[in-house]
């Protein structure tokens, strides 16, 4: 079975935080530009329900949580 | 959805007396009926209410309803373009073009960098409050100044400035001034940030606006900046400290949990955002026809999206009219949503945390200094929502 995975358009950021504030340990904002860095695209267990949140309340869909689905490979 | 749809007819609907946290009777009653409502702007032009969580949400991130200025239909004149430099009234690609080179500055890391200063800032107040003894008003010891301090450093305002900058701010920002003094009192700031980004541009200093001057934004744009920066992140937070305030007084309960549990205090303000909600409607317009819930929304129609009804909206948030500290509030939307959620709100969460924190351990016996009925509330018309002054008391030892 294969772990849930994030993906981050920085195109689409607006560098809010809310990320960053939600799941400090799996988002960051770069320095400079204060847009959306992803520190585990595959989010350990501890930290996903922190990621599931995060993707809720980011106000411009940058961030996706895909969850494996029944028929994909692991 | 063929029935005729609620109406609402008298924007801004007052609240009902006694009731000074919770939305006007009759926003309520809209989003019983549904999430969108039609209603009549205070201008007389026809338009639309939106007062459920899932329907504002979905046109906050909709690129299909604009936020410029000069589309906003509520009134039979003509509205002029948003000045440059003003991205809140404005669409992509200029609302990014402002937008952009601000947002490193104001990160998480970076607004938690300022913890400490706040704090320094905060205890200022705190101390002058205990020196002079109680009662005092809240509003002008301690709501107004702490925000005010903050965005006057943050723009590197000089300290010998901020005395005059700060009655400045208050003229145009209170609405308690007439016509006149509030033209004069827009127009002296203006001049005043003008001066203030040629001062560093001359000879940058350690602030965000000096940061700025590095980017390609003309002089013009950077004062319209500074204002935007001025106008979000003064009155908001000091509004939402001294009504934050006299609703954790009339919540004993949750103001004792809250005493008890330092660690409640992120929860609580989240929840002081969601339930107060100060910066109360946003508007945008619909470029083309929109299908919206099963009715057609027409271009060129305006929305009221209230942030303060949607936040109540028993769907999204249980037991909604209750202030509960402890809860999960995460996903409200004081701060809006899509590509103009508030870019100073990690600023405010900092300055918030700290000074609600502060403020009730260094004075527990902390109260109302009149009767609740007592404390005067600002006009629905004005922008922001809040007390205006609230008058408090404590035991001096």
């Amino acid at each position: 079975m294969s772990a849930p995975r994030l993906s981050a358009d920085r195109a689409r950021c607006i560098g809010a935080g809310m990320c960053a504030m939600t799941a400090p340990d799996v988002f960051d904002q770069d320095p400079d530009e204060g847009l959306v860095l992803l520190l585990h695209a595959e989010p350990p267990a501890a930290h996903r329900t922190a990621a599931r949140m995060a993707v809720g309340v980011c106000p411009s869909g940058a961030i996706a949580l895909h969850e494996p689905q029944p028929g994909d490979l692991a | 959805m063929n029935e005729t749809p609620h109406t609402v007819t008298t924007l801004p609907a007052e609240r009902r007396p006694g009731c000074p946290f919770d939305p006007p009777a009759e926003l309520l009653d809209a989003r019983r009926h549904g999430p969108l409502s039609r209603c009549t702007h205070p201008g007389g032009k026809p338009g639309w209410l939106v007062t459920g969580y899932d329907t504002a949400r979905a046109v906050l991130a909709d690129p299909r309803f604009s936020s410029r200025k000069d589309l906003m239909n509520v009134v039979d004149f003509e509205l002029p373009p948003a000045p440059p430099g003003e991205f809140l009234l404005m669409d992509e690609p200029e609302h990014s073009r402002y937008r952009k080179p601000l947002v490193g500055k104001f990160t998480v890391r970076r607004m938690r960098m300022l913890t400490e200063r706040i704090e320094r800032i905060t205890a200022e107040r705190l101390d002058a409050m205990e020196a002079a003894g109680p009662p005092t008003d809240l509003v002008t010891a301690f709501a107004k100044p702490i925000p005010t301090i903050v965005i006057c450093e943050i723009l590197g305002v000089p300290y010998e400035d901020r005395a005059s900058f700060q009655e400045q701010i208050d003229a145009f920002m209170g609405g308690e001034v007439s016509d006149e003094e509030l033209i004069a009192a827009y127009t002296a700031t203006q001049e005043y940030l003008a001066r203030l980004v040629a001062a560093k541009r001359a000879r940058p200093t350690d602030d965000v606006l000096s940061e700025l001057t590095d980017s390609d934004l003309t002089d013009e744009e950077l004062r319209g900046i500074s204002l935007i920066l001025l106008a979000a992140g003064f009155d908001t937070t000091a509004n939402m400290l001294s009504l934050g305030t006299y609703a954790l007084l009339r919540n004993p309960e949750q103001l004792a949990a809250l005493r008890a549990d330092p660690s409640l205090t992120d929860g609580a303000v989240e929840e002081l955002l969601r339930y107060l909600s100060v910066a109360k409607t946003f508007h945008r317009t619909a470029l083309e026809d929109v299908e919206l819930d099963g009715r057609t929304i027409e271009a060129g129609t305006t929305l009221v999206l209230s942030y303060h009804t949607a936040n109540r909206d028993p769907g999204r948030f249980a037991d909604p009219h209750a202030l509960d500290v402890r809860r999960q509030a995460a996903g409200h939307l004081a701060f809006g949503h899509g590509i103009h959620q508030c870019l100073g709100q990690q600023l405010a969460r900092v300055e918030m945390r700290v000074a609600f924190r502060a403020l009730i351990d260094r004075f527990p016996t902390l109260r109302l200094a009149v009767p609740p009925e007592e404390v005067v509330l600002r006009p629905e018309a004005a922008d922001i929502f809040g007390v205006k002054s609230l008058p408090v008391t404590w035991d001096a030892p």
